[in-house]
């Protein structure tokens, strides 16, 4: 309890570019980043595939590589290839890690809406465009966020080891902090990762809140 | 009009679902396709929107092969209703019921307003539009899906067994709402069902079809229960057929005796002079309104006093010039007297049906039944 006093009460932990505003920033940018490209490449893939029924070997085998996939070792490598003169060596393996959960939420979302509910929307002459942006979208709208969810977890967890390689992020407090023995650092960094994980739980929480429709959150809970 | 000209469906393993059906479907009524599970019902009902593309033959929209027209286009002006609703679970009632006005680019306003009376027409409180569909029962999730199908006010609608997942009570109900739905709509009525007796209360005419997808009969329902086409029929059409053919005829037939009513106020001794006057056992008692309330054997009259005093039997009634003579029929079994009452559409007696008048009604409609190529047969 002591060594998290002094951690948040050094006035040195809270300016500069070791500061802690700085490092959340930099967390913040990464784990964003990261999710962000990966979305951008998973929830298009995973709508396209789960709609069109086509390509569905891709999430077979994403989900079966994120298994597989030393995510440190992958990190490393990177790194060694590229330097770490850039923000890319780190962001790529946070985006590969983060893409199998999403498309495979999405794509699973998606196939698992109702038959009926297909072949009804189908039956009232919407096109297969609307019939996937107006109602299994919607519909699927919970695994899709999970999906997300999942990711973000995943990134933020990651992140914090990803400084080891690169210079930022609030991971920087544990992994200098191991390396000098500096445990105020280490607990205060600890913490500040765990804050920032439930923060991000509750920017999901609120997202869903406001995305789903109740008439689709209200049957899950049904269930 | 719907034609289907030799149309057949074979699907990609080789499963004939529909072979060479041939049909017209007239505008205005409702038609029923109906047959065992697996007999092409649903198939035969989605190709008419395209759900399903037919491999062989035609259908016709009025006379336009509905193979021209793009099927989102062609389906936007088909209701199309189907068994579990299908209601979409992330909007609610309302916007479901405008999903293809929306669709068509009406102004929301109106898109909202149409749907708000439809929801009104299929017997839903106006409170029911901002639900969403798991607030709702079956049935009332079934009443939607009509309400939704009928939002643009398309001039065909397919059902596809649509009552068969709610409970009895209910299902009576949305059979009873469809027909006054129908009587004041007159759509060109497509509705599928495995159950026969659905299919012969809602249908102008029914469509039995086979396993194989062949047509067995097609027909009114007082014919096919007359003249079933053959042993496949007679049997899909089960027990009863003659009973369940009275429901077809009118009380036309049925001649009344307007002689066997006496007030309640009368006294006993009149009453068993009028009973001795018209030779009758049985006299319909009714009120000062001459509406029914109940028969009296003249052998069970006391020495005096009113009919007031005198403990009234039970009674049936049908009303005159609307029931069949099935309905009379059956008011006639619920009396003790073997007799029903008439009554006009206020409830004051018309007459009475006696034992004797049931009986000729009954031969007429048994004569109209008889056909020479059954005697042949027999
Ligand atoms: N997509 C399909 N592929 C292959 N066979 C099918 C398909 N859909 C239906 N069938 C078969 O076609 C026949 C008719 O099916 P259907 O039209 O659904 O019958 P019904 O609605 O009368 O129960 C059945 O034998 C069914 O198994
Ligand atoms: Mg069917």
């Amino acid at each position: 309890m002591n060594w998290l006093i002094d951690f948040f009460a050094d006035p040195a932990n809270w300016s500069g570019s070791n500061g802690i505003p700085i490092r959340l920033l930099e967390h913040l940018e990464f784990t964003l980043a990261a999710l962000v490209v990966a979305a951008l490449i998973a929830v298009p893939l995973g709508l396209l595939i789960g709609h069109t029924g086509r390509g569905a070997l891709i999430v077979v085998v994403s989900a079966n590589l994120a298994r597989a996939l030393p995510t440190l070792g992958l990190l490393v490598l990177i790194v060694l290839l590229l330097g770490t003169s850039t923000v890319l060596p780190v962001l790529i393996p946070l985006v590969l890690l983060a893409i199998p959960p999403i498309l495979v939420n999405t794509y699973e979302g998606i196939r698992g809406v109702d038959h009926d509910l297909r072949d009804a929307a189908y039956g009232m002459g919407l096109r297969g465009n609307q019939v996937l942006l107006r109602v299994l979208v919607p519909v699927a709208l919970p695994l899709i966020l999970l999906g997300l969810r999942l990711a973000a977890i995943q990134i933020v967890a990651t992140a914090t080891v990803a400084s080891y390689v690169s210079l930022g992020g609030l991971g920087r407090y544990i992994i200098d902090g191991l390396a000098t023995k500096d445990f105020p650092s280490v607990v205060g960094g600890s913490v500040l990762v765990a804050a920032f994980a439930l923060a991000m739980q509750a920017v999901f929480a609120l997202a869903h809140r406001l995305s789903v429709s109740p008439g689709v959150s209200q049957r899950l809970k049904v269930r | 009009m719907i034609t289907f000209d030799g149309v057949t469906k074979r699907y990609g393993d080789g499963t004939v679902a529909v072979d060479h059906l041939q049909l017209e479907m007239a505008t205005g009524e409702i038609t029923v396709l109906v047959g065992p599970s697996g007999c092409g019902k649903t198939t035969s009902l989605r190709m008419i929107n395209r759900m399903i593309d037919a491999s062989e033959g035609q259908i016709l929209l009025d006379g336009v092969d509905v193979r021209t027209i793009d099927p989102p286009t062609l389906r936007r002006g088909i209701g199309y209703v189907i068994q579990q609703a299908g209601l979409f679970p992330h909007r609610t009632i309302v916007d479901n019921i405008a999903t293809v006005p929306f669709l068509l680019g009406w102004n929301r306003k109106k898109a909202r307003d149409r749907a708000m009376e439809l929801l009104e027409r299929v017997g839903l409180r106006p409170e029911m539009a901002s639900r969403y569909p798991f607030q709702l029962s079956g049935g009332q999730q079934q009443r939607v899906g009509v309400a939704r199908a009928l939002a643009a006010d398309p001039p065909v609608l397919l059902m596809d067994e649509p009552f068969s997942a709610v409970d009895p009570v209910v299902r009576t109900s949305l059979q009873e709402e469809l027909l006054r739905l129908q009587s004041e709509l007159n759509k060109t009525i497509v509705f599928v069902t495995h159950d026969i007796d659905e299919a012969i209360t809602l249908g102008d005419r029914v469509a039995v079809l086979r396993v194989g997808g062949k047509l067995a009969q097609y027909a009114e329902p007082a014919t096919l229960l007359s003249d079933p086409a053959d042993d496949f029929v007679r049997e899909f059409l089960g027990q009863d057929r003659g009973i369940r053919r009275l429901s077809f005829i009118d009380d036309s037939g049925l001649r009344l005796r307007s002689d066997l009513t006496v007030p309640v106020a009368d006294e006993v001794t009149a009453v068993a002079a009028t009973a001795a006057a018209v030779e009758s056992p049985w006299l319909a008692v009714v009120d000062e309104e001459n509406r029914p309330i109940g028969w009296v054997a003249a052998a069970d009259l006391p020495a005096a006093g009113t009919l007031r005093d005198v403990r009234l039997l039970s009674h049936g009634t049908f009303v005159r010039g609307k029931d069949s003579l099935r309905t009379a029929l059956d008011a006639a079994l619920l009396s003790p007297s073997g007799c029903a009452i008439a009554v006009d559409g206020d409830g004051r007696v018309a007459g009475v049906a006696t034992r004797e008048s049931l009986d000729e009604a009954m031969a007429l409609a048994a004569s109209a039944t008889f056909d020479p190529k059954d005697a042949a047969d027999g």
